[in-house]
């Protein structure tokens, strides 16, 4: 990260990148913002290689007998893109990057409540992605990500136990962030900067560190009492030891679904602060927008048994599930809503975060309907466990989230390097990606209403020509995802200098230099307005 | 490269119909409740862009009518979608009382079934036209799950566990079955077929198909064979209950609880007989754990049912079938 000494602007040679150079400077930080860096690099990493996994699939899937990968090299293909993806890149994606490096900057504190647990928590992940790493090289495991007992415990021949372990390692490194957010946000908060006043990126991420914070020791018991089954035959899911399979789905589910909003939440964070950005206005409906969040934290955790359908639950629980599911999905609604309203009279903007932000509302609102289809019972029984629900959740985690986390790094760039990039790439990537998402995952809807169950490597022929459209997608979408790589790096050398406040927008992150000093704000700040106050008071007191 | 391109699956039932009607009509509501999302958010910006002459005046920060709105009248909307969907898969967990069981058993990576009269098939079912068809299943390993698309409907098939599904397949033809969940390495190659025969044809079929005598009466060789009927038979000297007329009536337990003696409470029984023990008698009966396989457990259990109450017996609700 270190930038050629003569290039450097004069607000870049006070602030935390030029606070040292030495890769001890990095590793051994107690910064927020560099311990984001550091984040945004490792996830970058899990990023691709879950991508080149996905890669294989959709190559592979291009003919629906003649392979290149064999059946059992196919099923460790698809359960390594899930668990680095799920928990490699989409867990830790928003928060442990742009929630690290903005929740201080936006309710003007100088760092998190406790920085080296901060940094502890990048090792715990780093340890975990090594783990991993080492599942990979090794061999791979043959589960799919969801560890389905009796299958993963009594069957697999994979390396379960290891990828269980980092999985469990990992688990911590997402508790300690959720803690040090909500410390954060009760104890630093700036003078003047009340819970009314919070921009909704901040509570989005209050929300889900609560989820983080509650659901994840969950997964860890669950995969530890996996590990006593495989590794020392303690019966506990398998029924042939006395156990119940059915008991570890309702554990795995406990913590997963809820994962879903851990994985979501901050995507809708950043993607209020861009609609707002965008239409330069303030948020419409600021207290419905922020309270939505808490109501799905909290109905989040009521709805996992919408996993369950066909799998022997009780006819009467699933009903009640599927009631709960719905009305899970009335906050959802309401942010939609609310986004789209505050479009109206506005000043509209449509740099490349914007588009993202567009692309982020049109995509999850196709994945929350979708979502809605699969919560109706008797629909549930046919589409369930095929492409239908694969397109469904990778509208909300690909469509809603990664498009929510390229906006942040479209929008937030400028604010973390100091540099601006080309808007023209920009908008070219926004465009794919857009594009490219839909071609790949559109068709897996009607492949699913059609009978195409997932995970599986040998499909019927009939279905053919919806594969090859999908992979055709992917190509796409693999080149929407490349180009930033090449025009955000050009720009840390090459681009123009982006001062506070490149977009003319409100936040409190924008009146501080860009790139942000060591302490975040040359003064400490004392907030006089609330959240997305426009027109904005030109900054330049305070810094 | 095959370039057919489906879109819509073939449905074979009235419950599949129902279904698609419901998906259709649901999705229609959908594009309703979404596409003034989709039309402002486009219109928005184009009329409010930067530099755009358009009035902006009066800017609303809020509006709580508008908010209730949003939020209440879809959420109602969906309610009646919602208990239209949940009837629908009520009825899915209600076979009818006469209908014509079959048992599967799924393993690592096929499907064997057995017809009443003792026909055994795999990976290739037939099944009458028009009749109501429930089937009985379970897995000799993990958890499988069966599947048929023109049928809409699927169920988990359980190591351990009876679990069921019954249909009425009105469209003779033949259809795809597939294994849903995740199997371990041959997951995709667990298919088979349903052919829907129009009931004459079926009734020829079983004629044709071998059978070593139907299940209730290969049931009743193991009955003796494994030394069952040495205790349970009325002239044993050993105390046992008798199981006739046992099959689907309430049975009081040692610890005075009263279960009722199903699929499942007869196959526990055999597996691990001091877990429920009938009330009145000590807990005496070995295990048959590792002796009988899942196919001979099906087939004792058609026993112990064939020895009544007679049949028609109400079903169920499912909350007792565990």
């Amino acid at each position: 990260m270190t930038v050629a000494a003569p290039l450097l602007t004069p607000e870049e040679r006070v602030s935390y990148l030029a606070a040292g150079a030495t890769l001890r400077s990095w590793l051994a930080t107690t910064d927020h913002k560099r311990i984001a860096i550091l984040y945004l690099i490792s996830i970058t990493i899990f990023f691709f290689i879950g991508g080149t996994a996905a890669a294989l699939i959709r190559l592979d899937l291009l003919q629906p007998t003649r392979h290149f990968l064999t059946n059992e090299g196919y099923n460790r293909t698809f359960t390594l893109h899930g668990v680095v993806m799920v928990w490699f890149f989409l867990i830790p994606s928003i928060p442990a990057t742009f929630g690290n490096f903005l929740i201080p900057l936006m309710i003007g504190a100088k760092d998190l409540a406790f920085p080296r647990l901060n940094l502890l928590s990048w090792y715990i992940y780093v340890l975990g992605g090594a783990v991993t790493v080492y599942v990979l090289i090794a061999g791979g495991v043959d589960t799919g990500w969801t560890f389905y007992t009796p299958l993963s415990t009594m069957f697999a021949n994979g390396h379960v136990v290891a990828a269980a372990i980092a999985i469990i390692i990992v688990g911590f490194s997402s508790i300690l962030t959720g803690l040090n957010f909500i410390v954060t946000v009760h104890k630093l908060r700036a003078p003047g900067m009340t819970w009314g006043r919070l921009p909704i990126f901040v509570w989005s991420h209050y929300a889900t560190s609560l989820i983080l914070v509650l659901a994840t020791p969950v997964l860890a018991v669950t995969l530890v009492l996996l590990l006593a089954e495989r590794v020392f035959h303690v019966g506990i899911f398998d029924p042939s030891l006395g156990g119940d399979p059915l008991l570890y789905q309702h554990m795995f589910w406990f913590y997963s679904h809820p994962a879903v909003y851990i994985m979501l939440l901050p995507g809708m964070g950043v993607v209020s602060e861009l609609v707002s950005a965008s239409a330069h206005k303030r948020l419409f409906g600021y207290w419905f927008v922020a309270s939505a969040s808490l109501a799905i934290a909290a109905v989040g955790f009521l709805v996992w048994g919408h996993h369950m359908f066909v799998a022997g639950q009780s006819l009467y629980a699933s009903v009640i599930f599927s009631f709960l599911s719905i009305v899970v999905a009335v906050p959802s609604a309401i942010k939609v809503y609310n986004w789209t309203a505050t479009l109206y009279k506005g000043d509209i903007t449509l740099d490349a975060p914007f588009l993202f932000a567009m692309s982020f509302i049109g995509l999850f609102t196709i994945g929350g309907l979708t979502g809605l289809m699969l919560a109706m019972l008797a629909v549930d029984v046919h589409v369930h466990d095929t492409y239908f629900v694969i397109a469904h959740f990778h509208y909300i985690m690909v469509g809603g989230t990664v498009s929510a986390f390229f906006g942040a790094l479209h929008f937030w760039w400028p604010k973390i390097t100091g540099r601006l990039y080309s808007q023209f790439w920009g908008r070219i990537s926004a465009m794919l990606i857009f594009v490219g998402f839909n071609l790949t995952f559109f068709p897996q809807f009607i492949l699913g209403y059609l009978g195409m169950p997932r995970r599986y490597h040998i499909y019927p022929p009939e279905l053919q020509v919806w594969h090859v459209l999908s992979s055709a997608g992917a190509s796409i979408l693999a080149v929407g995802y490349g180009l930033p790589f090449a025009y955000l790096l050009y720009s840390l050398r090459n681009g123009r200098a982006a001062g506070r406040n490149p977009w003319g927008v409100a936040g409190l992150e924008w009146t501080t230099p860009s790139p942000p000093p060591r302490e975040n704000f040359l003064k400490p700040p004392v907030v006089t307005r609330e959240a997305y106050a426009y027109p904005i008071e030109e900054s330049g007191h305070d810094g | 490269m095959n370039t057919y391109l489906p879109l819509w699956p073939v449905a074979a039932s009235a419950h599949a119909v129902r279904v698609d009607w419901l998906i259709a009509a649901f999705t229609a509501l959908m594009v309703l409740l979404t596409a003034p999302v989709f039309i402002l958010i486009v219109a928005f910006s184009i009329k409010y862009r930067r530099g755009s002459p358009a009035d902006r005046t009066a800017r609303p920060a809020g509006n709580v009518v508008l908010e209730t709105s949003w939020a209440v009248i879809p959420f109602l909307l969906t309610l009646a979608f919602f208990a239209y969907a949940a009837l629908l898969y009520l009825d899915l967990g209600r076979p009818p009382a006469d209908s014509m069981v079959i048992d599967v058993v799924a393993k690592q990576w096929m499907w064997k079934f057995e017809h009443p009269g003792g026909q055994r098939e795999i990976n290739d079912l037939h099944v009458p036209a028009g009749q109501d068809v429930r089937l009985t299943m379970t897995s000799q390993d993990v958890i499988h799950s069966f599947f048929v698309p023109a049928l809409r409907i699927k169920q988990d098939v359980l190591p351990g566990r009876y679990t069921s599904l019954w249909f009425n397949a009105d469209r003779p033809g033949v259809y795809d079955l597939r294994c849903s969940q995740f199997c371990g390495m041959d997951h995709s190659r667990m298919v088979g077929r349903i052919t829907v025969l129009p009931p004459g044809e079926y009734a020829a079929w079983l004629g044709r198909a071998g059978t070593a005598g139907d299940l209730a009466s290969q049931g009743k060789a193991l009955f003796d064979n494994l030394g069952c009927s040495g205790c349970h038979e009325a002239q044993s000297t050993v105390r046992a209950p008798s199981l006739v007329g046992l099959f689907g009536r309430p049975t009081p337990l040692s610890d005075k609880r009263v279960v009722v003696a199903d699929d499942q409470y007869i196959r526990d029984s055999i597996l691990d007989p001091n877990r429920d023990v009938a009330a009145g008698y000590q807990p005496q009966m070995p295990t048959y754990a590792g002796q009988v396989s899942e196919d001979e457990l099906l087939k004792l259990v058609a026993y112990v049912k064939s020895l009544g109450p007679l049949q028609a017996e109400a079903p169920l609700p499912p909350e007792a079938r565990r």
